[in-house]
């Protein structure tokens, strides 16, 4: 078990974001998160990257409860893990060389030449070595996601976490960033977990999937086991559909009221 | 009337000046690691310099030429216009250098300063950081301070040295002072602890505005409308201590 997600509770400003979630990622398997936006993925992803603690429960990472964990215990387990940001985060004062090269000259003191060899080895698994010159600003979105997994493998982490890397992508890069993942997974053994609402996308590629839905896990299996579901919010999910248990409406006062009291100041 | 209200503002006052202490020793911890990346801290302090460097010397000649001015036409009254040297190396030296530069510093790399590590924080790129184990406040955070730091009394120094080729421009070659009494005057009646005076001023001054600039773009709301006012607290936060440290440490230096 590389993440161990016990009964974890978290609150924003009193409002309730996830109320009792469970999850296991197990050693080597591709785990997806999937649920409606404004469920809590991302915030779920800050629990497992210790960058908030639980207010009840307990998240375990690595074999460590990161709520016990000092500064620089928290820095040690971090350099086991890779993240993959949605808008890439990569570094804007550095070219894409440096920003793949960045962890490395951090945390190790390798000769200038291997730095090189290893930068250059990663960027031509994503396909980007001939773009190693160019500024982030001067990047696609695609591309961008492309160098910052080049930047987040580079330190050979155990976990790599992805926070929606489909969401704006055109048919090809999307289909280049899912068999990274497949690749990573497969050649590195890099356990990986992916958050998203692409279910068709996750399903060819996910060995074991969850899906929240108002801060709990509605359903969890392999996709397979999720596609013959008939839990109506795992149905309402897969199918698309605004009516069901899961609310497509932030909680609003009554709408007719609202329209008919609208002329009122 | 609102007792209350006026509490409230005097809480949040004490409140928000002991998170900034507290972010000033954090980053004081961080700046001896930082110093382990020497790239980094002269390419701030170039940053700092080479942002401000020419407003700084436009803004210098000009006071120079206007103390000239005034000083003559005052000095004049006591027949005393070749002490005009004195007059501005003292104005500019303990007073309008340190002040005038942390201002102009504050509007234009302070500003600067606030609104990249705003934008920095509201597209992820400290985040990232955190999640590589690089500390954000040792890489991004404290070389930009110490920049500022070691940036502000050179820049001040440029300051006084083209304020008083500005002043001497006025009362030389303009008003017919006589170029040697004007510069013997000075170098006989400005005394070391004059420089100290300017030196310390600017260094605190340097401090209390790269601080001010840091923290705020540190803490700035993630969005553009955060970054914004982040960039305005800088001005206003910087001009305002630049000022009031200004007058305690002239009381200091004259009483001392
Ligand atoms: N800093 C914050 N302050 C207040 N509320 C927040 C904050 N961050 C997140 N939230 C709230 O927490 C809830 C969950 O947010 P989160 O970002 O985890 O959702 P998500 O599942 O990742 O959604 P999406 O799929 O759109 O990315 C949202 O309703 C959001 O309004
Ligand atoms: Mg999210």
């Amino acid at each position: 078990m590389v993440v161990d997600v016990r009964d974890v509770h978290y609150a924003i400003d009193k409002r309730p974001i996830l109320s009792g979630i469970d999850l296991r990622v197990r050693r080597g398997l591709i785990t997806a998160i999937m649920g409606p936006s404004g469920t809590g993925k991302t915030t779920l992803l800050k629990l497992i990257t210790a960058q908030v603690t639980a207010d009840r429960g307990q998240v375990v990472v690595l074999g460590r409860d990161v709520a016990q964990l000092k500064g620089s215990e928290i820095y040690a387990l971090r350099k086991r893990m890779g993240m993959l940001f949605q808008n890439g985060a990569l570094l804007t004062d550095m070219d894409v060389f440096e920003n793949v090269a960045f962890p490395v000259r951090e945390h190790t003191d390798l000769p200038d030449p291997l730095i090189r060899k290893l930068v250059f080895i990663k960027l031509q698994a994503v396909g980007l070595r001939g773009a190693a010159g160019l500024m982030p600003g001067e990047l696609s979105g695609g591309m961008a996601r492309r160098v910052a997994l080049a930047r987040a493998i580079v330190m050979d982490p155990e976990i790599l976490i992805y926070d929606e890397p489909f969401v704006g992508l055109d048919p090809i890069s999307l289909g280049v960033i899912m068999r990274l993942i497949k690749q990573m997974n497969e050649a590195l053994g890099i356990t990986s977990i992916v958050v998203s609402h692409d279910v068709q996308e996750l399903s060819t590629i996910a060995h074991n999937s969850y899906l929240l839905s108002s801060g709990r896990v509605a359903a969890a299996g392999s996709p397979q086991e999720l596609r013959k579901s008939d839990s109506e919010a795992v149905r309402q999910f897969i199918t698309g559909s605004p009516d069901g248990p899961v609310p497509f409406h932030y909680p609003a006062p009554d709408y007719n009221t609202q329209l008919l009291t609208a002329d009122e100041p | 009337m609102s007792n209350g209200k006026y509490n409230g503002y005097l809480r949040e006052g004490v409140r928000r000046m002991g998170a900034v202490a507290i972010f000033f020793f954090r980053i004081l911890i961080q700046c001896v690691p930082a110093t382990g990346r020497p790239r980094l801290i002269v390419y701030q302090i170039f940053n700092a310099g080479a942002r401000s460097l020419i407003i700084i010397m436009l803004a210098g000649l000009f006071v120079g030429m206007v103390l000239g001015l005034q000083g003559f036409e005052l000095l004049q009254r006591f027949g005393s216009e070749e002490t005009l040297g004195t007059a501005a190396a003292l104005g500019l030296l303990r007073e309008l250098g340190p002040v005038i530069t942390a201002l102009l510093f504050a509007g234009r790399a302070g500003t600067a300063l606030t609104s990249e590590i705003g934008l920095m924080r509201a597209t992820d790129q400290l985040t990232a950081m955190e999640i590589m184990a690089v500390d954000p406040l040792r890489y991004v955070a404290a070389p930009r301070f110490l920049g500022g730091v070691i940036a502000m009394p050179l820049l001040a120094a440029i300051f006084n040295i083209i304020g008083l080729f500005g002043a001497q421009l006025v009362g030389v070659q303009m008003m017919g002072i006589d170029r040697g009494s004007f510069w013997s005057q000075m170098q006989d009646s400005v005394e070391f602890r004059d420089v100290t005076e300017g030196v310390v001023k600017s260094l605190v001054f340097g401090v209390a505005c790269s601080l001010i600039a840091v923290h705020e773009g540190y803490h700035s709301e993630p969005t553009a409308a955060g970054v914004g006012l982040a960039t305005t607290r800088t001005v206003v936060a910087s001009s305002v201590l630049t000022l009031l440290l200004d007058y305690v440490l002239t009381a200091v230096f004259i009483r001392g």
